[in-house]
């Protein structure tokens, strides 16, 4: 667990930034990426913008795996476009390994650009139809003008057997391979240039799961081995559990929660957590039949757009917890008192830090609670509980 | 299904002949490559009022049983046998109007992705109403009043004005809301969910399935909820159904399936998926390799590759022999059931948490 | 979507006087005086000096070119008379305004392109869907390998065989005439059938080809199946479902042949000896007469700003996300 490498001074807010010194191999603050949206009349002007990624703070440590998790439209994968510099940062500050890397240009980042390598979700569109294996993989070599001993055709067949393909493979072309086999291909190609860090945006939601079982060991195998940091953008809850150490919840552009492994999914503070964490359907009986178990709570409506996010607090306009000062004001993402050091959250009015039933459901989507309660849709008010 | 043990909290069947019964389903596609075995001798039943989880990943035919239960194939690419009986009717082979009036009416489907199942030309109303008015004779003032009824049910908050919205001024959740409205517009006594909550995020899919859930209490329909994703059917479903490569590989309820699988490929399911419960220094435990393509299945136990206990079933009865899956409970595998029972205690479920 | 259709309205003024402008200053550049041809064969220096006076072009380019656009909006004063709003100069070879020719000229043409690509999006629309209705059988292939021959015809060699076929051999047809709409309605359709059949024959090739792969497309369309799924007709699915978004890419390839029909309506005038407006820009090129080219190609170019609008007006029409975003 990372959260004795972390130095929180007190109780109170510390931000993250400053909880780990030294030890960050990449570090980001108050990171920002506004896409702006055109319109209005006659002429087309800037009307507003969609604050996909707003303010946020995050380290990762050297041969840590970091998880980021949120539902569509967190923006949790324009952060890890930013911190593979693909997207520029509207605001805030990249650093990697002391280096201030935010606005760097081409030259600057040519050195950085072998260190961090990404793994895209989708097998099929992030590798060239048109080239094998063998040059989709040591491509990147050639360009950094790197020769390892052997030789590059050396060492691919070397990255090949590393990712558990055939290294007599080198002369394939990826329609060739299955789904699970090029995403191989593409952790291949990642590892080539050497990596210190690797931002893998939904690496296996794409897969079948027997197979995505495969590639996250396989991942797992290389972060342990290699000594390789990960940034591992999920929506998938258990999985990024199973994967990373740290863990940070996003939630319409901001990261409401943040902390080690266990304080995340066992002691969570933030009520979108908890909502997230019982809205996991899980592959057991007793929790989800015999009432014992998980808490359940159930939201209403979806994820407000960006565009126009909610003021203060922007889960309030979902929360059972919502009063009138988290519309006045942004909650800061501080550590609270019980919680563990490193693990921080943005909240007026945090929950138990527990996952376990409640004594009475939170449901606040309406025709649920109108079929659960029994009584005519529409009847519910902002905040409906249903006793077991 | 009559065979199966029930789950205490599952309400009693009523009847003894099963609602939809399918027998020896066989669908074949014909391709450029050659013939697709898409589903390979099939044979399930659903009573009314249970949910039957179909679970299995990608080319395991699970979508394509339910498309030729409502009729929905190409017919001049594909070629069925087997019966398929819903409420005594015989489906396969049945004349194409015989369909039209049963669709949508008596049996309802929810397809994966709300953004490309619903039109983009015509309101959520008017595609709500359009089955009520076809199969009830409605007007069309009724069939609106109807729709605005609906979306109240599924919760779509001011239902008299959202009706008259198009499906892209809906948000993801809300349209499968809406999806969901539409199939159980005429009260069908089955309901196909093909994936319903895939596309969504794990907060909508949480409150769509509970919400699929109550709504079966009121309609009383039969649901057949088709997955890739063993923890959606432990939430929802009654009864599990397995499929891999065109084959029901294993089948029992809930309970019985997710406590003591008896197929290795179900073994492999439950190994694969990380938990939140799970322990975490505890790897995975993956499949090792990839499914069969389905233009040439593996002769015998079609898992058998992939499997790795057929060391001890002993000669090539795997790769020779088709393991027959019991009627009710059970797997479709030659291991023996006491060595099935070891395994699992013993190789499995230490590694699940 | 009002907003839209209002920018693109702005648009389109904005590129007719950049048009305007470019063509002002581009004749105006060229050496021949044009005062030459209104001045005749008696020509003498005094004479043009009059001419040039009466019809303003003694004064600065600039100043002739803000006359010029006063003049369409304000109506003009010439010498020879007034020439009244919308007033787009003043034809030195036919003692006219420009646009007293177009006004006269104008009906022809409009009745040959926008008659024929009725009658050809009708006829392919039709064939097309009952192409993709009947997929696979021998309907489908006849009408595929009809469409495929019949699409790499030109209007110059067709126009003269079916000419040469229904009028100077079997006298079934007369020769094609424009008479006014206005003037007999009967006259005006039979003047005009075998320009329609010619113009038809070969644009209709590609709109059964596309409406049937485009239906084809939809055919398989998850929205359609869902239609299917509800027990809707197949009938009701493939007119009601498939149909509305088969049209979106019909309409962009009609918003262009119209435009390239009404820009090449040169060749079909020709062709079949018809003096529209395709005529009229020909004829005047010819006697340099450039107040009349200058007025025939801002018309043209305002038409086919029209037909992209039109076209435009209904994708919104057709799909709400269009209408509604």
């Amino acid at each position: 667990m990372s959260n004795d490498t972390t130095t929180a001074t007190a109780d109170a807010g510390t931000p993250l930034r400053d909880a780990v010194p030294g030890t960050a191999l990449l570090e980001v603050e108050g990171l920002t990426k506004h896409f702006p949206i055109y319109g209005g009349f006659p002429v087309k002007r800037r009307v507003g913008a969609v604050q996909a990624v707003d303010g946020i703070d995050l380290a990762v440590h050297e041969g840590e795996s970091f998880g980021l998790v949120g539902e569509s439209g967190c923006g949790k994968s324009t952060t890890g476009r930013l911190l593979t510099r693909l997207l520029e940062p509207t605001g805030g500050r990249i650093t990697y390994n002391g280096q201030d890397i935010t606005h760097a240009g081409r030259k600057q980042l040519a050195p950085i650009r072998s260190e961090i390598q990404m793994i895209f979700q989708d097998p099929y569109s992030s590798l060239n139809p048109r080239q094998t294996v063998g040059s989709i993989i040591g491509g990147p070599m050639e360009i950094n003008g790197m020769n390892p001993p052997g030789g590059r055709e050396m060492r691919v067949r070397e990255l090949l057997e590393t990712v558990g393909l055939n290294p007599e493979h080198y002369n394939r072309f990826p329609h060739e391979f299955s789904g699970g086999q090029r995403q191989r291909i593409g952790v291949a190609r990642a590892l080539a240039l050497e990596p210190k860090l690797i931002v893998a945006d939904e690496p296996v939601s794409a897969l079948d799961v027997s197979i995505q079982a495969q590639v996250v060991n396989l991942l797992q195998n290389l972060q342990r081995e290699l000594g390789i940091a990960f940034l591992f953008i999920a929506h998938d809850l258990a999985v990024v559990r199973h994967f990373s150490q740290r863990v940070a919840v996003m939630y319409l552009g901001k990261i409401v929660e943040v902390g080690d492994r266990d304080s995340i999914y066992n002691r969570p503070r933030h009520p979108y957590t908890h909502a997230l964490l019982s809205a996991v359907p899980e592959a057991t009986v007793t929790a989800a039949r015999d009432g014992e178990g998980r808490e359940r709570i159930r939201l209403a409506g979806d994820v407000p757009s960006p565009i126009n996010p909610p003021s203060g607090c922007r889960f309030r306009t979902r929360c059972w917890k919502a009063q009138d000062r988290c519309a006045k004001e942004e909650p800061p993402l501080i550590r609270l008192g019980g919680n563990r050091e490193g693990h921080l959250t943005a909240c007026h009015f945090p929950e138990e830090p527990t996952t376990a039933a409640r004594e009475e459901d939170v449901i606040l989507d309406p025709a649920l609670l109108a079929a659960e309660k029994g009584t005519g849709a529409g009847s519910a008010g902002p905040v409906g509980k249903v006793d077991r | 299904m009559t065979t199966l043990t029930k789950t205490e909290d599952s309400p009693a069947p009523t009847g003894a002949d099963p609602f939809l019964s399918v027998r020896d389903l066989y669908v074949r596609f014909s391709t450029e490559d050659g013939i697709v075995k898409a589903v390979d001798g099939l044979s399930f039943d659903l009573e009314r009022g249970r949910t039957l989880g179909i679970v299995g990943e990608s080319g395991s035919g699970k979508s394509v049983t339910n498309l030729a239960v409502l009729g929905l194939h190409n017919p001049k690419s594909t070629t069925i046998s087997g019966e398929i009986l819903l409420d005594g009717q015989e489906l396969t082979g049945a004349r194409e109007k015989t369909l039209e009036r049963l669709r949508g009416n008596k049996m309802a489907m929810i397809f994966q992705d709300p953004l490309t199942a619903l039109s983009p030309y015509y309101t959520v109303g008017r595609q709500i109403a359009e089955p009520f008015v076809k199969h009830t004779g409605a007007s069309k003032r009724e069939g609106r009043l109807r729709a605005v009824e609906m979306l109240g049910k599924v919760g779509i908050p001011q239902p008299q004005t959202r009706v008259d919205d198009y499906p892209h001024q809906f948000s993801g959740g809300m349209r499968q809301r809406a999806m969901i409205a539409m199939s159980l517009v005429c009260n069908p006594s089955l309901l196909i969910a093909d994936e319903p909550t895939t596309a969504l995020d794990v907060t909508v899919q949480a409150q769509i399935l509970d919400l699929l859930k109550d709504l079966q209490q009121e309609f009383g329909s039969a649901i057949i909820l088709i997955t890739h994703d063993l923890g959606v059917v432990a939430n929802t479903a009654d009864d599990i159904l397995v499929m891999y490569a065109g084959r029901a590989v294993e089948r029992g309820s809930v309970k019985e399936v997710l406590q003591s699988p008896r197929h290795p490929y179900t073994w492999g399911l439950l190994g694969s998926m990380p938990r939140l419960s799970g322990d975490v220094e505890q790897p995975l435990k993956p499949i090792p390799g990839t499914p069969p393509s389905l233009l040439n299945p593996p002769p015998g136990c079609p898992f058998h590759p992939r499997c790795a206990y057929t060391g001890e079933v002993g000669g090539d009865r795997c790769s020779s022999e088709r393991p027959v899956l019991p009627e009710g409970r059970g797997g479709a595998c030659h291991l023996t059931a006491e060595r099935k029972q070891s395994i699992f205690i013993e190789d499995i479920q230490p590694a699940l948490g | 979507m009002l907003q839209f259709l209002l920018r693109r309205s702005i648009g389109a003024v904005v590129i007719l006087i950049l048009i305007s402008a470019f063509t002002f200053f581009l004749f105006f550049s060229i050496p021949q005086d044009p005062a030459l041809l209104a001045c005749g064969k008696n020509c003498t220096p005094d004479a043009i000096k009059i001419i040039h006076q009466n019809l303003g072009l003694d004064k600065p380019v600039p100043v002739q070119y803000w006359n010029f656009m006063v003049g369409i909006f304000a109506g003009r004063d010439f010498a020879v008379g007034h020439c009244s709003a919308p007033c787009f100069g003043y034809s030195f070879a036919n003692n006219q305004p420009v646009w007293n020719t177009i006004v006269d000229r104008f009906p022809t043409t409009l009745s040959l392109t926008v008659g024929g690509a009725f009658v050809f999006l009708l006829v392919g629309l039709g064939t097309g869907m009952l192409a993709a209705w009947k997929r696979g059988t021998a309907v489908d292939k006849t009408f595929s390998s009809v469409s495929l021959v019949l699409s790499s015809m030109q209007i110059y060699f067709l126009g003269p065989i079916v000419l040469g076929l229904l009028v100077y051999s079997t006298d079934i047809l007369s020769s094609p005439k424009y008479v006014p709409f206005t003037e007999n309605p009967g006259q005006w359709f039979v003047g005009l059938l075998i320009p329609w059949i010619v113009l038809s024959v070969i644009f209709t090739a590609n709109y059964t080809r596309m409406s049937r792969s485009t239906m084809i497309e939809q055919l398989q369309e998850e929205h359609v199946r869902t239609a299917k799924a509800k027990g809707m007709s197949s009938r009701y699915v493939f007119f009601r479902y498939a149909w509305r978004g088969s049209l979106i890419p019909i309409v962009t390839i009609f918003g262009m042949d119209l435009g390239s029909l009404f820009g090449g309506a040169i060749i079909t005038e020709q062709t079949f000896s018809l003096a529209g407006i395709g005529r009229l820009a020909v004829e005047s090129v010819i006697k340099t007469d450039l107040p009349m080219i200058m007025g025939v190609m801002l018309f043209s170019a305002f038409m086919i700003l029209l037909f992209n609008i039109i076209v435009d007006a209904a994708y919104a029409w057709i799909d709400p996300r269009v209408r509604l975003s």
